[in-house]
């Protein structure tokens, strides 16, 4: 076992090992750190922004941040959640969520984030952006309305799966994820059971038939917010 | 037909050995040979290559000079940059669209043209300006335009466009362009007089750690923009464990507003490649690339031609100069149109051949850089600093400059002015003094540091060029009375929106919503809230970005808020009616006015 790694975060003494992100030193003391392109067991990406901290006053993205000794983070503040808000809201508005229809209601990270960083209503416009729906595969769909780009389901599928069903194509705001076939995701080799089908933070990438097995009120985030399964030592 | 698709596709793979790591290369030449990478030509390369579809696709269809669908047999790009804007853009895109007959972003019925506007080509002191395929076509006319259009349907070759020849090497056959160095002020340090191998002899006389200490000696910093430390740039990179370590030369040159990194590669390329190679011997590295972007292509026989000299004279190669065991090579990678890959770790994904995303850091290049191994990425401008200062002594470099900024600095002075060009000045000049340089006296507003930078208004022309304050690698846009700084600062935020990678959030998204709340107040339709709205945005997209694209993407907007707040406050107004300023109220009952056939009484008091 290596030397621990001391650090602060928000006034508390945090120990990290060698190596660690500052996410998942944090996660394991107990701290959550909002996130959405981070999963356990991906590499992560640093690519939705929301767990930006201020390491020693410089913005951060924690979940791609080794621990080093003696930084000061700040990540609970009022400063970096406003910051962290306005990410969010900037999801919401790229892209076309409502989630009154949407099967992922109430198991969705992006929805459950908002609710916990107290979003009622995006103040940017909505983008109303046109996007496709790929029903072409039997047991999975996708639902380009509603992706946050966050690169889950690539990164599940190259390095999990090993198949690289999906990436990203198109720059800037023409990014979209798209699958390895000229069209249509039934042309791939993505089996339900895999990793990439259920990568997915929100209602994108959704398997079929399956949408209302839990009913509403007693899905993921529907009693507590995300991150108190953390802040609650249970992950 | 089709085989013949297979078949050169899988000799363009080939010729590049079926490496994953020469994508960029492939799709390049099947681009060029076919018009378009298709959906089918993106099977036969992941065949070839063994990598999935989806990967073809995806740096295809990152990069503005490649396309899945055809594109005509000629491409006019047309730089449609505030600076050519200024210098009558618009009327020759209408010249351009008026001969073809079609619009920009479309193709001719007979596949012959394609009309496409482009971000900044670096030929602003020339503009307007355009790339016919490869070849630049500078100081546009509508006439030049009609005329381009008509000599091209007759033979289709745009060399054949060049009718008189640049200055300098543009006039070298290898170059054969009408471009123009306009070199307007030489300084001491990198417009002197070069003796080819000089300064690789005299650093190769040397162990490596005193070519470094050299470097740190001149306190050189790098002239990209950040102005890093360059010898303990290399410094890193030497210590850092890897028997492989690469040099790499950024020549991208995209920030808008720049082109002396153009005219030091076609004016002083050995300076820049002997800069290289002693950096090769400093870090102990055998390889160097030269990123060079693709609008600059024209450049690429003629540089090819001098690394080939290079290596006949033993400046490249095995035991350089006699040296034993000290080899080095260069190749050139060329871009394909994508302004962030002028962000070093962007470069590297490029130039590994895939789409240019910025990387994660740490692990920074100097740990893991090309292909994960150590790397120094320095730009042209600096790698040419580092061959005066082993030629003539870190001395004699650091007496120019200031104390915080040591040697000189080309600026490339463009917009309203009578001398735009290149120019060489010591580091801590006046802005005003640089105004009068270039004749731009008059001017209400200097954009310092391109789109990126900051808009500087006349009180301040007394800050002085330098890293400590007013920092540039090297782009200085002059304004005069006649313009609008709020527009300028849209045309900027328009293309920070183009040239968004999109891999984060605040970047893909932010700049998205800035211009739009911009727009609304130069039309405006703003209210007071509107500018703090724009401040917390643009706040939000600076300090949550991943990479330096997006944490300076706002800066046009910032910028002017803080130093020309008097031109937002003017525009701006709080409604009495208590409605939000973008409604009107008339256009949004005017459809049911129409139904009913009367005019609504409140719409209308
Ligand atoms: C969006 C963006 C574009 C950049 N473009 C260039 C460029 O075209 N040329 C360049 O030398 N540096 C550019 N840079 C800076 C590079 O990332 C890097 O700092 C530089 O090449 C290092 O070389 P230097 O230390 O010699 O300046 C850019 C940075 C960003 C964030
Ligand atoms: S489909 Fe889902 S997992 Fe994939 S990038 Fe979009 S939001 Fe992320
Ligand atoms: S700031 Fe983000 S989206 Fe913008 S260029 Fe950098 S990584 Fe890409
Ligand atoms: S979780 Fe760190 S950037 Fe998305
Ligand atoms: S060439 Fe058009 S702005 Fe630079």
């Amino acid at each position: 076992m290596s030397a621990t790694i001391e650090f602060v975060i928000d006034g508390k003494e945090i120990q990290g090992q060698p190596g660690q992100t500052i996410l998942e030193a944090a996660q394991q003391a107990g701290v959550y750190i909002p996130r959405l392109c981070y999963m356990k067991g991906l590499v992560p990406h640093g690519s939705c922004r929301v767990c930006t901290v201020l390491v020693n006053g410089r913005p951060q993205s924690a979940c791609t941040q080794p621990v080093a000794p003696g930084m000061v983070v700040e990540n609970n503040t009022e400063k970096v959640t406003a910051l962290r808000r306005n990410i969010v809201e900037m999801l919401f508005v790229e892209g076309n969520h409502f989630c009154m229809f949407c099967e992922k209601s109430g198991n969705c990270e992006l929805q459950a984030l908002a609710y916990r960083l107290g979003i009622a209503a995006p103040k940017y416009p909505y983008l109303f952006p046109t996007r496709d729906i790929d029903m072409s595969h039997p047991d999975v769909f996708i639902d380009r309305n509603r992706c946050i780009l966050c690169g889950r389901c690539v990164r599940a599928s190259r390095d999990v799966d090993g198949k690289h069903v999906f990436d990203f194509v198109g720059r800037g705001p023409h990014k979209r994820v798209a699958v390895n076939a000229e069209v249509r995701l039934a042309d791939t080799n993505l089996d339900v059971r895999d990793k990439a089908a259920e990568a997915c933070p929100v209602g994108a990438i959704m398997k079929k038939r399956v949408g209302y097995a839990v009913p509403i009120g007693q899905r993921l985030y529907d009693h507590k917010p995300i991150g108190s399964e953390i802040e609650n030592g249970k992950k | 037909m089709s085989d013949n698709l297979a078949t050169v596709v899988r000799d363009i793979c080939r010729k590049y050995g079926r490496e994953r790591g020469r994508l960029m290369d492939i799709v390049r030449a099947v681009q060029e040979k076919f018009g378009c990478v298709s959906g089918p030509a993106m099977d036969l390369i992941a065949k070839e290559v063994g990598v999935r579809r989806v990967q073809v696709a995806s740096v295809v269809t990152f990069y503005a000079f490649l396309s899945e669908q055809p594109k005509g047999q000629v491409v006019i790009r047309l730089c449609n940059d505030i600076i050519d804007q200024m210098a009558g853009a618009p009327d020759v895109a209408r010249a351009f669209e008026e001969e073809l007959g079609i619009s920009f972003g479309q193709t001719t019925p007979d596949g012959k043209f394609s009309l496409e506007y482009a971000a900044c080509i670096g030929m602003c002191d020339q503009a307007p300006a355009a790339l016919v395929n490869d070849v630049p076509v500078t100081e546009l006319s509508t006439d030049a335009a009609r005329r381009i259009v008509r000599d091209l349907r007759k033979h289709m070759d745009p060399s054949r466009l060049v009718h008189r020849l640049g200055d300098g090497n543009n006039a070298h056959e290898l170059v054969h362009a009408m471009v123009m160095n306009n070199i307007h002020l030489r300084g001491p340090v990198i417009f002197t007089p070069a003796n080819r191998g000089e300064a690789i002899r005299k650093a190769l006389a040397m162990t490596p750690a005193e070519v470094i200490r050299a470097v740190k000696t001149s306190r050189l910093r790098g002239r990209g923009g950040a102005g890093f430390p360059t010898g303990m740039k290399w410094e890193f990179t030497r210590a850092a464990p890897g028997d492989r370590k690469y040099i790499v030369c950024n020549a991208d040159e995209g920030e808008p507003g720049t082109f002396k990194d153009r005219v030091l590669l076609t004016e002083l390329p050995d300076r820049v490649f002997a800069g290289m190679t002693i950096a090769g011997y400093a870090v102990g590295a055998a390889e160097g690339i030269l990123y060079l972007r693709a609008e600059y292509a024209y450049l690429q026989r003629f540089l090819e031609d001098l690394l080939d000299k290079r290596r006949a004279e033993n400046l490249l190669g095995q035991n350089i100069c006699g040296k034993a065991g000290f080899n080095f090579d260069i190749r050139i990678q060329m871009g394909a149109g994508a302004y962030v890959c002028g962000e070093e770790t962007a470069l590297l994904s490029s130039a590994e051949g895939s789409r240019g995303d910025p990387k994660n850091r740490p692990p920074f290049p100097a740990q893991k850089g090309y292909l994960d191994c150590p790397t120094v990425v320095n730009n042209v401008e600096t790698l040419a600093c580092v061959t005066k200062i082993l030629e003539a002594g870190p001395a004699t470099f650091s007496e120019h400059g200031s104390p915080g900024s040591t040697g000189t600095k080309l600026l490339s002075i463009s917009g309203d002015c009578k001398v735009p060009g290149v120019f060489e000045v010591p580091f801590g000049i006046k802005l005003s003094e640089v105004l009068k340089l270039a004749g731009g006296e008059d001017a209400i507003a200097v954009q310092v540091g391109g789109a990126s930078g900051q808009m500087i208004a006349r009180e301040e022309f007394g800050r002085t060029i330098c890293f400590d304050d007013l920092a540039t690698g090297g782009s200085v846009m002059i304004f005069g009375p006649e313009r609008n700084v709020l527009e300028v600062a849209d045309k900027f935020m328009e293309f920070f929106v183009e040239e968004s990678c999109g891999y984060c959030t605040p970047c893909r998204v932010g700049n998205v919503l800035l211009k739009e709340r911009l727009e609304r107040v130069i039309a405006g339709q703003g209210e007071p809230a509107d500018l703090e709205y724009l401040q917390d945005l643009g706040q939000t997209i600076k300090t949550m970005s991943r990479c330096g694209l997006g944490q300076t993407s706002a800066n046009p907007v910032l910028t002017t808020l803080k130093n020309f707040r008097a031109t937002y406050n003017a525009l701006v107004k709080k409604r009495t009616d208590g409605l939000q300023p973008a409604f009107d109220l008339g256009a949004a009952v005017g459809e049911a006015e129409t139904i009913i056939g009367r005019k609504s009484e409140h719409a209308h008091a």
